[in-house]
């Protein structure tokens, strides 16, 4: 493509500007898989040279250190309590102790039944005294996953322990030699709400995301390539196993079907894919545009009662969605109060199909969503606008601006500005809106071409309620579903990176310095 | 002498001119704002009426009713509707109270102090907030399950999920924290403060606003969890909460018995969340305009 001189860049129009960005971006875009590559390269090459170091570091500690440091190796903590640290070197004896204990009763096992996920599946004998069939249950597929990652982060935390504790050793040494003293077990203590507080206070609150985010994410990423579902659950009925990237290929082979329930789940990934991007787009700039509005028709001066319209609005913030959706939603249907209106009223003679037909069920899905969404852009965007010096106003009005072009001058950039992140925040919030359109229509109506083994699809799914249908529906394709989450994964990351490349110039041109 | 007359009667016209389009546009934007008020009301409007309506249960084309009672609130009482309202109650109080500490400690520590892990924690965060949630129900609820905190026992397990990962949500109050002047705690530090007599003495007593959003977010979120709630449930009412039981009473094979009983359990639930919500919109505000702006 043509590049720009700063001088020719300069002249271009606003929207060429922009036009310019993102053109240039994709054009950009082999050098930066080129660099990505390269990034790798040296990533890995980085990588190696600090293991080496450390491995060097860790030989040449071993090398020169004292007895007390040489047996620390075998028996972590050992340094600690022959220098007279004893609370720090009885934490990590016991952290080895229980380390070492979980590996033979446990961790072991564990970790040798990974690579298979299980031989024995749950077997049928006949038993004389109950004289019928018994089912014995052997190997759990899901617990050897599960566990099985579990053992590899415990492993990575050991192999890290084991480190700091090498490292303890030669710095107490390193402090000893030079005549002073090291810190006391009351110190350390003391030092947990002093200058090490952020590890008492991250301690909670780490420990609940690994366990509870990081853990699960990648136990799921990983049954993307088991073919764990409702007939495969690996204990009950039958084991899982590894089946390497079949699901993706499934996933992802093109097939578009012509009778019911045919249609390949790569073509059906791709419609749901491009409703969630339509839906994404409208959802977030109706909202912000027309929540802008009403904020600043409430803001200007000579309006009363401020505070009454913006309590009204907010009616919809406070009132749980279920309540709010759920009714609408049924306001909305054939036999709700909608149409019953326009029929009393004789505007109609039958009941629109609200929820019926495809394109009337979209449409109408983004302006309930107005409903929801402009109170929550009205409340934003009110402390933002305050906050525009009035004075570039005054100024513009004495150069004889009317009202849209201060807008679109003044309040619109400063506006895009300062909320461009919550903006992309509030795109991939949208993708991922589950209230909005469960609640509303549950995906409906049906798209009978849709795949059938996926789960009913509907025309107003999103890919995230698309998912939940997968995981719930009869089948519970759990594999499926991680694939699909792991694409939307790819979907949002990507879209985020496009816009964090694209957003910072928009901003630097906006300068209002 | 014309110069003169000229000079006077401009700015006097031009007044007037400006006075009268002002009325008009300000009486445009009240007729505006008029209607969008009654949009917005009528959904909550209609609910209230429906839910006193008793001569049918099912849904009408009318919103008046043509007879009015409270049956619809005495038979809720029958249903397992007040087992569902504890559960909520029950795990949006819980969640509050963990849930603020948890998250305050999280975006104290990553306003306030410099590490090396931090900024590495700060992208691991929004790249695991980039995976859909949704996903880790599957093995969360299997896991509860083992551990006896599924179906009729949900409430703990409930708990356990919401406030676990809640250390996620940290960036609104870490933009708050932001703000606070970090001259102050150097002060006290140099007077031979911790840093947690810091946190206790100095940080907290200015952080009001921010810890009341917190309780009142976090207690709002039970209220209207939905998929959770419904996964851990697992189809036994007891276990339900609000959203899930309310849910299936709008089922194809139930909405014409339950639907003015949904209309009254919504209002039930909807009027004390409403009302501690607006007593505390301030802080609400205040909160959400900090944390869009912070990005």
């Amino acid at each position: 493509m043509k590049q720009y001189t700063d001088l020719e860049y300069l002249k271009l129009s606003r929207g060429q500007k922009l036009l310019y960005k993102i053109a240039s971006f994709f054009c950009s875009i082999p050098q930066k898989i080129k660099g990505l590559f390269v990034g790798l390269w040296n990533l890995i090459k980085n990588a190696g040279k600090a293991i080496g170091s450390e491995a060097a570091d860790i030989w040449t500690t071993f090398r020169d250190g004292d007895w007390k440091t040489k047996l620390s190796f075998f028996i972590m903590g050992f340094g600690n309590l022959a220098r007279g640290q004893i609370l720090r070197g009885l934490l990590f004896l016991l952290f080895e102790v229980v380390f070492i204990g979980y590996m033979v009763i446990a961790g072991g096992y564990w970790l040798s039944m990974l690579p298979s996920l299980g031989k024995v599946g749950p077997t049928e004998e006949y038993n004389l005294i109950y004289d019928a069939y018994v089912t014995t249950y052997n190997d759990n597929s899901f617990k050897i996953l599960l566990y099985g990652v579990l053992t590899i982060f415990f492993i990575i935390a050991f192999i890290y322990t084991w480190r700091v504790n090498v490292k303890q050793n030669k710095m107490a040494e390193k402090i000893l030699k030079s005549g002073k003293q090291l810190r006391s077990g009351k110190e350390d203590l003391r030092s947990l709400v002093d200058d090490q507080f952020h590890k008492t206070l991250l301690a909670l609150p780490l420990t609940g995301i690994i366990v509870f985010t990081v853990l699960p994410i990648v136990f799921m990423i990983l049954v993307a390539f088991t073919n764990y579902d409702g007939t495969h659950d690996g204990y009950y009925n039958n084991l899982f196993t590894w089946v390497g990237l079949d699901n993706f290929n499934t996933m992802l082979s093109w097939k578009v079907g012509t009778g019911a329930g045919t249609q390949s789940y790569a073509a059906t990934f791709g419609e749901v894919l491009s409703w969630t991007l339509i839906w994404a787009f409208f959802a977030t700039f109706t909202n912000y545009f027309l929540g802008m509005f009403v904020a600043m028709a409430i803001n200007k001066r000579g309006i009363n009662l401020k505070k009454l319209w913006r309590t009204i609005l907010v009616l919809t913030i406070a009132i749980p969605q279920f309540i709010s959706l759920l009714y609408v939603s049924k306001m909305f249907a054939k036999n709700g109060i909608v149409n019953g209106f326009l029929m009393s009223m004789g505007w109609i003679d039958q009941a629109l199909p609200f929820w019926e037909d495809p394109t009337w069920a979209r449409i109408t899905v983004i302006l309930i969503n107005i409903w929801i969404g402009i109170p929550y852009l009205m409340l934003i965007t009110t402390g933002i606008l305050m906050n525009i010096p009035q004075d570039l106003y005054e100024s513009a009005r004495i150069d004889g601006a009317n009202a849209w072009q201060q807008y679109t001058k003044i309040t619109l950039p400063y506006m895009l500005f300062v909320t461009g992140p919550y903006l992309l925040t509030s795109f991939t919030g949208n993708m991922n809106n589950f209230n909005v359109i469960y609640l509303l229509t549950g995906g409906a109506p049906t798209n009978p071409a849709a795949s059938s083994a996926a789960g009913t699809v509907g025309y107003t799914d999103l890919l995230i309620t698309w998912l939940f249908k997968i995981t719930t529906g009869a089948e519970s394709q759990y594999y499926l579903a991680s694939v699909v989450g792991i694409l939307v994964f790819i979907v949002v990351a990507l879209i985020s990176l496009v816009v964090y490349n694209v957003l910072p110039s928009i901003k630097n041109e906006e300068d209002f310095q | 002498m014309s110069q003169a007359k000229l000079l006077d009667n401009k700015p006097a016209r031009h007044h007037m001119g400006l006075r009268t389009s002002r009325l008009i546009g300000n009486s445009a934007i009240y007729a505006f704002l008029i209607i969008i008020s009654i949009i917005w009301l009528i959904p909550f409007v209609c609910i209230v009426l429906q839910s006193f309506r008793v001569e049918n249960t099912h849904q009408v084309g009318y919103i008046i009713p043509k007879k009015w009672g409270f049956d619809n609130y005495v038979n809720l009482f029958q249903t397992d509707f007040p087992r569902w309202y504890m559960n909520t109650f029950i795990s949006a109080l819980v969640t509050a109270a963990l849930q603020t500490v948890i998250v305050l400690c999280m975006s104290y520590t990553l306003s306030r102090f410099r590490f090396k892990l931090r900024k590495p924690l700060m992208r691991l965060m929004l790249i695991l907030g980039m995976f859909p949630g949704m996903l880790t129900m599957i093995i969360l609820y299997r896991v509860l399950k083992d551990l006896g905190m599924t179906q009729a026992n949900s409430v703990p397990g409930l708990i356990l999920v919401y406030v676990a990962s809640s250390g996620m949500g940290y960036y609104v109050s870490k933009g708050f924290f932001d703000t606070i002047p970090k001259s102050l705690d150097e002060a006290a530090r140099v007077d031979g403060a911790t840093r947690f007599q810091v946190l206790k003495k100095i940080i907290l007593p200015l952080s009001k606003p921010i810890v009341i959003y917190t309780i009142l977010t976090a207690f709002m979120g039970p209220w209207g969890d939905f998929v959770f709630a419904r996964y851990i449930a697992f189809g036994t009412s007891a276990g339900m909460n609000v959203a899930v039981g309310l849910y299936n009473w709008l089922n194809k094979d139930q909405i014409s018995k339950c639907y003015t009983m949904f209309c009254a359990g919504g209002v039930l639930v909807a009027v004390p969340v409403t009302v501690l919500f607006m007593c505390l919109q301030r802080y609400y505000v205040e909160g959400v305009t900090g944390g869009a702006v912070k990005g």
